[in-house]
């Protein structure tokens, strides 16, 4: 029964999203406040229907109802609680749910704390958003609805994929939604400001804290997939440049860009033009990850569901979308006049430099992820694009855009002096220099790659706490007068810093995993002392465990340094006996400095008790971790910016037209 | 979730994704062997996805790599090593794709678009500096109406 409501829910949704695109659409074009007004009544009865489609389906999970094809496919009674409700989101069908759960979400979002957006354009950016959902509910109804019942009902399910029964992934989905339906905000606006035929530094501000809520979650989203991989795929890898995970990257890269050429329009009121194209780029390429994920267009291997009827549709999603944004911005973009000048040497110019260089690494992921595609079509044969080929292009890229960061952040609005800049960062240049000497004295000289990106990540940190520094005036005026100076900054000013040092953080440890890392593979039974980097691992034993859902042999190594034990650490291989599967769960010892990694493998030779080991030290891979939550923070930060709160002032054009009947106090939730 | 799928392929090609590289694979001589691992690299496992042979657990990797070790033990040099490989399994092994004719616009398209990018940028930021200083003087009224209003505050 409760199934069934969320199937009447879900189609009842679909009908308020068409009514929500059409009515408001048409109200704002001939200035009708009462078609307008529905909007946002519609946004909030979307969301409610759409949260009771989910929460029917996920009741069907939690009481485990395999009369639901879907449950039955994709759960098992005996499953911990926990996974049975990540299970919901586990699968094709129940994501697809998840996704118009948090674009209906936003959208309401929209509804309830638009209230000082002009009227026209609150009701046309939630006539675009309800497009958008529109789209997606008709493709889940008529293609992949969960709801669906069996006959006869089967006595238990078929299990959810051992790999997803772990915290890291079961909960790294709903953030990398979030990001990629959060661009979708953006996206709206920007369709809705060309309908309009305006855009102001008041429709940065509305823009730009719905992208930093995105951008966050999207961070957190990829860097919690990285982990995930980096301690379950049990190779210590932790990036693979792999269609999905390029897919994931190429809205974060849109999305980066996009926030900062909104700065440019926010205070300078121009580059508007670009930024409206970047909001649309950055929900396309979210649109185009959805649609190479679940149509096995890529590599049919990685897919959600071969079905190529749903990759046909969802195609035609992404035209239908993007393609007439596009068509829109070909058409009304002229009439988007800039506003303020500026010279050469300017912040402006080093965020459009920045935007270039972003947008490049952009079509570098593109280009690289398709290519596979576009030369099988062309000429029959099949190539591979791998990790070779984007590091060989992206890497001097990013080198560029470190170089260019440092510079921007210290460079005054309008115009400003290269030599004055250049001055201000020289014990930023000099330190950065000395640690990268000390680092290489301490840990030895690997290559030169390990030196450049050393220099990049010091080069970025240092200039960030340069620019922080100068901005207080430390070491001028008294200390207590600058803490003061400090705790007056902006929040956004903080957020911006927080995230520009995360990245270097990030660097850091990408350095120390990919280039610094040891690594042992051998025989081992218990008794045996291997060396790993300063360490030594001694096997202590072996054994067989009965554990939940899974049958485990957990190995117990000891980990000394100097002849002391400094540590236990216990890899297992896992038998799922429901899924016939079997998983490597390695054991990580992480500090802050390095992580010592231990796998265990197939048993090997006379004794039953020995088994082939691996063994790696991965340097700051903390590092990496931190530096991605950093930046999230930063952005988290950013986003309670005082400004965004209390709400942007009306532009001038719009007080012409009647304001809004309802004015809340809060423009834009500051969640 | 997408990270499942690519784990989900590993795991079904293979029963234990840790652990690629068998000690009884290693060659004897460790400059050797470090060669075979760097030509490794760059190959790829023709039934993963995205994997080179030296991180691939499934038995076609296995085979690739003990080739590739025979090969360099052989005496062969690593552009032999791998065109032998080439040669039996056709480009898709090769991670880092060949600058070829047909490969033409996957290398040369990225630098095209810096250029046109960039070219792009210098001509906006040329527009940008032209309306600058154009003003007329103050003229008397308003200089006096200027220092009324700073001498005010």
């Amino acid at each position: 029964m409760i199934t069934e409501i969320g199937h009447y829910a879900l189609v009842l949704a679909l009908v308020v999203a068409l009514g929500q695109t059409v009515i408001p659409l048409r109200a704002a074009h001939i200035g009708d406040e009462r078609g307008m007004s529905f909007a946002k009544n519609a946004s909030m009865a979307q969301f409610v229907l759409v949260l009771v489609a989910f929460l029917a389906l996920m009741h069907a999970y939690v009481t485990s109802d395999f009369s639901v094809e879907n449950v039955y496919q994709n759960s098992h009674s005996e499953k911990p609680m926990i996974y049975k409700i990540a299970g919901v989101w586990g699968n094709h069908e129940g994501s697809m749910i998840l996704w118009i759960l948090m674009l209906a979400f936003l959208g309401a979002l929209v509804g309830l704390f638009g209230g000082n957006l002009p009227p026209s354009l609150q009701a046309r950016v939630l006539g675009i958003q309800a497009l958008i959902a529109a789209c997606f509910l008709a493709f889940s109804l008529f293609t992949s609805n969960p709801f669906l019942r069996m006959d006869p009902v089967p006595i238990n399910g078929t299990d959810l994929n051992p790999l997803l029964q772990d915290p890291g992934l079961a909960f790294h989905p709903p953030f990398l939604y979030l990001g990629y339906v959060g661009m979708s905000v953006a996206f709206s606006f920007s369709v809705a400001a060309l309908l309009e035929g305006k855009v102001d530094p008041a429709w940065a501000r509305w823009v730009r804290p719905w992208t930093l809520l995105a951008w966050s979650s999207l961070t957190l989203g990829i860097a919690m997939g990285s982990w995930w991989a980096y301690y379950e795929l049990g190779w210590g890898g932790y990036w693979f440049w792999d269609p999905v995970e390029n897919a994931s990257l190429m809205p974060w890269l849109a999305g980066t860009a996009l926030l900062h050429s909104a700065i440019v329009v926010e205070k300078r009121n121009t580059l508007k033009l670009w930024t409206i194209l970047m909001a649309i780029t950055a929900f396309s390429t979210s649109l185009l990850g959805t649609f190479v994920v679940r149509s096995g267009v890529l590599t049919s291997v990685h897919s959600f569901a071969n079905d190529p009827d749903r990759g046909v549709l969802l195609l035609a999603i992404c035209i239908i979308l993007t393609g007439g944004a596009f068509v829109l911005y070909a058409w009304r973009g002229q009439a988007m006049k800039a506003g303020g000048t500026f010279q050469t040497v300017s912040r402006e110019s080093a965020l459009i430099l920045n935007n270039l260089l972003l947008s490049v690494i952009l079509f570098i992921v593109l280009i690289g992820t398709f290519w596979p595609t576009i030369a099988e079509l062309m000429t029959g044969e099949r190539i591979t694009v791998g990790p070779p080929y984007y590091n060989i292009l992206t890497i001097p890229l990013m080198m560029l855009l470190a170089a260019v960061m440092a510079y921007g952040i210290l460079l005054p609005w309008k115009r400003g002096e290269m030599k004055t800049v250049s001055g201000r960062l020289k014990w930023a240049g000099g330190l950065t220099v000395l640690f990268t000497i000390v680092a290489f004295y301490l840990s030895g000289f690997r290559n030169i790659l390990a030196v450049v990106g050393c220099l990049i990540a010091f080069w970025i940190m240092l200039s960030t706490l340069t620019d922080i520094a100068l901005r207080m005036k430390l070491f001028q005026i008294p200390l207590k007068t600058s803490l003061n100076r400090a705790a007056g900054f902006p929040r956004a000013f903080w957020g911006g810093s927080l995230a520009h040092f995360g990245i270097g953080v990030c660097i850091l440890g990408m350095v120390g995993t990919s280039l610094w890392v040891t690594e042992e593979q051998t025989i081992m039974k218990p008794g045996d002392v291997i060396d790993v980097a300063d360490y030594q691992l001694r096997m202590e034993r072996i054994e067989i465990l009965n554990i939940a859902n899974y049958e485990t042999e957990m190995a117990t190594f000891s980990l000394l340094k100097n002849g002391s034990v400094v540590s236990i650490v216990q890899p297992e291989r896992r038998w799922y006996p429901v899924a016939q599967q079997q998983t490597v769960e390695a054991a990580i010892q992480p500090r802050w400095t390095s992580d010592v990694y231990v796998a265990i493998g197939e048993p090997r030779g006379e004794n039953n008790e020995a088994r082939i080991v691996r063994a790696y030290y991965h340097p700051l891979v903390m590092y990496l971790w931190s530096g991605s939550l950093l930046m999230a923070f930063g952005g988290i930060v950013s986003l309670t910016d005082r400004r965004y709160r209390v709400g942007a002032p009306k532009p001038k054009q719009a007080s012409s037209k009647p304001a809004s009947s309802s004015t809340a106090p809060d423009a834009i939730p500051a969640e | 979730m997408r990270k499942l799928l690519i784990a989900a392929v590993v795991a079904c090609l293979s029963l234990s994704p840790a652990l690629a590289i068998d000690p009884e694979e290693v060659l004897e001589d460790p400059v050797l062997e470090e060669r075979a691992r760097e030509i490794s690299k760059g190959l790829r496992c023709i039934v993963c996805k995205n994997q080179s042979i030296d991180e691939s657990d499934a038995m076609l990797a296995k085979d690739l790599r003990i080739l590739v070790r025979q090969r360099v033990a052989a005496g062969d040099s690593n552009e032999e090593v791998t065109d032998y490989v080439v040669d039996r399994y056709g480009e898709f092994v090769l991670l880092r794709p060949r600058f070829s004719t047909q490969n033409l616009l996957l290398w040369i398209s990225p630098i095209f678009m810096l250029v046109i990018g960039a070219g792009l940028a210098v001509y906006f930021l040329r527009l940008q500096k032209q309306p600058e200083v154009k003003v007329a003087p103050l003229s008397e009224d308003e200089k006096k109406e200027l220092d009324r209003l700073t001498s005010e505050s």
